[in-house]
């Protein structure tokens, strides 16, 4: 824990907020898009934006693996489970995101279909050991962080010869997605979303480096920092991206320099690599379709492939109509713009994905910040 | 009645229909193991209902189902929690707690080597309270239509002359004490139930407070509220007391106590151990004067040997329990939304 209390540190913190106090210009906003649920999750854990100067904004964009997740796969997954009488295996956070007609994974496992919590993809490979007689699959969701793991799982099961292992895979890629918010013609249009800098993932570096941002930051002309995730590696990086957007700069410059380098880990790109491939499209809820954002499982691994070992039926999958989740991925409105947000729509009542998992800025917004934007909101509302 | 040899048929056998039949393998089952280990002069009266002697003063009673998995976790077992949680209920009332009786469901099948050290976990812990089981009841369900073993326990207890403790009396201005670390008990069940294995192994904190307690109302009879944070932790002990008695809370996170071991399991799990459960803690609520000889009676017990101020009562008309986190931000402690799920990255 040594290794984390030192990037909690009061006083440390004090003095890099008001760096950030003394050079952020009066005169001009920053917004910043954190794209990583884990940097909304510790913007709102640890109150950091409380810290921050007022013209200095956290924009939170769509990297919570949940929420950006299309409602369309996860109604495939709730059919795997029913029709095909699998044991389906999924990540905690998963199963309570609500499908068409608010549909979880949770009330399909109420209604008796076998949906199990797991840990880790090498718990869903020991629940396929024992049970040598179901079909076992895994609901795998996540970015580049969470596909080595998937990947060491369908290795481990052709090795074994696991006949009854399979991945409903959904793993998508952040590069791709950060490029598609900045080129995205809602964002042109709707012009309401002007992000100065990108805190870049920490996790997801640690596996790619930070080399694939080089070109984007290049492309568009906007800073990134690689950052980490506790609280003053995000303070520390906002000071570097302030900085940055003072002199005019657009660089990638990585701040978790204790965990990320440029190459990232050269040994499990291979593996990912050895097992997947590029989709050429993929649909991410918020976003669309995005080109080339996402992996499948290949052609020579293709008997560990949920999608091909089980059909799925071509249906009408819908989200909640005023769920304001797609806009709130892209960074265009916030979770209090939101009409069902607090009154219909709460952690204990999901309407959208957003809302679900910790790292999703309508849940944090509500969890970490509960009434108190609401009450600034009914205050304007009596005000006007 | 000593045709089978109870001993033996207990470490082989298993918890069947006729155990619950109320003939004689019932009979055998109550003296041969619950009147053998919980035996006292009361429960050996072998009547339906305890005949008490009771002290004056106000009564109070509580009753608690346990229904946990796993069963046996490192620092405890459904026994001696279902000991602990009932007798830490009467003693957040102020009182002393005096009497328990002990309800058992038990499901065929059930091996009887685990219930008799579950029944000697329970006699233990109620020994070492002091406070004896003095009747109970005892059914076997089915197989299939129970989890083993449930077990609801109900105390009965007095409030000593002069203290109040009541949620209602929880005002602006007064201090928060917690009485040690938080988190242990939620992350041993945890790290047993999904065979986490973590470096150390972390133990469940399941004590009984009632001497802690006991201590402190004499130590300083006006305590306003004495709770225990189990389930939803110490996040939701605290919005329930907010909301009930209609105040605010400031909360100083980096004197929240939390072992670096289990600091270090929320971590990897993505768990915050605000709400993650305890069975051997207290929240004080009390007036600002007496939290400092109340800290040093607290810190003069074995359960309170970690006891921290924690915050303060405030007068927020939102009710929100709001906290200066470890860097100095300010967040709002809500209460938990369904049950805390590991997060995903
Ligand atoms: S508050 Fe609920 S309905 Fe509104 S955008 Fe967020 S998740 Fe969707």
């Amino acid at each position: 824990m040594k290794y984390v209390a030192e990037y909690r540190d009061k006083d440390l913190a004090k003095s890099v907020a008001s760096a950030i106090q003394r050079e952020a210009k009066p005169g001009r906003t920053y917004n910043i898009m954190e794209f990583c649920g884990g940097h909304t999750h510790a913007i709102f854990r640890y109150g950091v934006q409380n810290l921050m100067p007022e013209n200095v904004h956290f924009v939170h964009g769509p990297g919570c693996p949940v929420c950006v997740l299309p409602v369309r796969r996860l109604d495939d997954a709730v059919e795997i489970a029913e029709r095909h009488n699998v044991i389906l295996c999924t990540y905690g956070d998963m199963m309570r995101v609500p499908g068409t007609k608010q549909r979880s994974l949770i009330r399909a496992k109420a209604d008796g279909a076998d949906i199990r919590m797991v840990y880790s993809t090498l718990d869903a490979l020991k629940i396929a050991r024992d049970n040598p007689e179901r079909e076992v699959v895994f609901f795998a969701i996540g970015f580049e962080t969470t596909t080595p793991p998937t990947a060491v799982a369908i290795k481990q099961a052709e090795e074994e010869g696991l006949k009854n292992f399979s991945v409903f895979c959904n793993h998508v890629l952040t590069p791709s997605a950060i490029g598609h918010i900045l080129q995205s013609p809602e964002v042109r249009e709707l012009g309401t979303v002007q992000i100065d800098g990108f805190l870049g993932p920490s996790h997801v570096s640690s596996v790619i480096g930070f080399e694939p941002y080089e070109y984007f930051a290049e492309e568009f002309q906007k800073p990134v920092v690689i950052a980490g995730f506790e609280p003053l590696d995000v303070m520390q990086s906002t000071l570097m991206l302030i900085r940055q957007i003072n002199e005019g700069r657009h660089e990638v410059e990585n701040e978790y320099t204790r965990v990320v380098t440029r190459e990232g880990n050269l040994k499990a790109q291979a593996l990912v690599s050895d097992i997947f491939e590029l989709r050429t499209s993929f649909e991410w809820r918020g976003l669309g379709p995005v080109p080339y954002s996402a992996l499948q499982i290949r052609e020579n691994y293709a008997d560990f492939d949920a999608e091909r070992r089980f059909e799925v039926s071509p249906k009408q999958s819908r989200e909640v109509k005023s769920c304001e989740c797609p806009a709130i991925l892209r960074g265009v409105k916030k979770p209090t713009d939101c009409k069902l947000f607090g009154t219909v729509c709460t952690p204990d009542n999901p309407m959208g994905s957003c809302m679900v998992s910790s790292e999703g800025a309508c849940a944090a917004y509500w969890t970490y910040g509960r009434y108190r934007d609401k009450t600034a909101r009914q205050q304007k509302e009596a005000a006007a | 009645m000593n045709a089978i040899d109870t001993t033996v048929s207990r470490r082989k056998g298993t918890i069947d229909m006729a155990h619950g039949g109320g003939g004689r393998a019932m009979a055998e089952l109550i003296t041969g193991l619950f009147q053998k280990h919980l035996g006292n002069p009361i429960l050996a009266q072998g009547n339906d209902a305890a005949l008490l002697d009771t002290p004056t003063g106000r009564l109070v009673m509580s009753t608690d189902g346990h229904v946990i998995s796993p069963i046996f976790f490192p620092g405890g077992d459904i026994g001696s929690l279902s000991v602990h949680g009932t007798l830490n209920d009467v003693a957040m009332a102020g009182a002393k707690p005096l009497y328990l009786t002990a309800g058992f469901i038990l499901e065929e099948g059930y091996p009887l080597a685990d219930l008799e050290r579950i029944v000697v976990s329970m006699a233990h812990a109620a020994r070492e309270a002091s406070v004896p089981i003095v009747t109970g009841d005892t059914k076997v369900v089915e197989k299939g239509k129970g989890d083993g073993v449930f077990i609801t326990t109900t105390g009965l207890g007095v409030v000593p002359e002069g203290v109040h403790v009541s949620i209602e009396r929880a005002q602006p201005g007064q201090a928060i004490l917690l009485s040690g670390s938080i988190g242990d008990h939620g992350v041993a069940i945890l790290s047993k139930r999904e065979n986490l294995e973590f470096e150390t192994e972390i133990r469940s904190d399941s004590a009984a407070l009632h001497t802690l307690v006991a201590d402190m109302v004499a130590t300083a009879p006006g305590i306003a509220v004495l709770r225990d944070p189990t389930r939803g932790g110490l996040a939701a002990t605290l919005n329930e007391i907010a909301r009930a008695a209609k105040v605010g809370m400031h909360l100083d996170e980096a004197a929240i106590p939390v072992k670096p071991d289990v600091a270090a399991a929320c971590e990897l799990l993505g768990l915050d151990p605000l709400y993650v459960a305890n069975e051997g803690k207290l929240i004080c609520l009390c007036e600002p004067e007496d939290a400092e000889p109340l800290l040093a009676a607290m810190k003069a017990h074995p359960f309170g040997k970690d006891a921290a101020r924690i915050g303060t009562v405030t007068d927020d008309a939102a009710h929100l329990v709001e906290m200066e986190t470890g860097i100095g931000g300010l967040r709002v402690v809500d209460w938990l939304s369904g049950e805390q799920l590991p997060r995903i990255c």
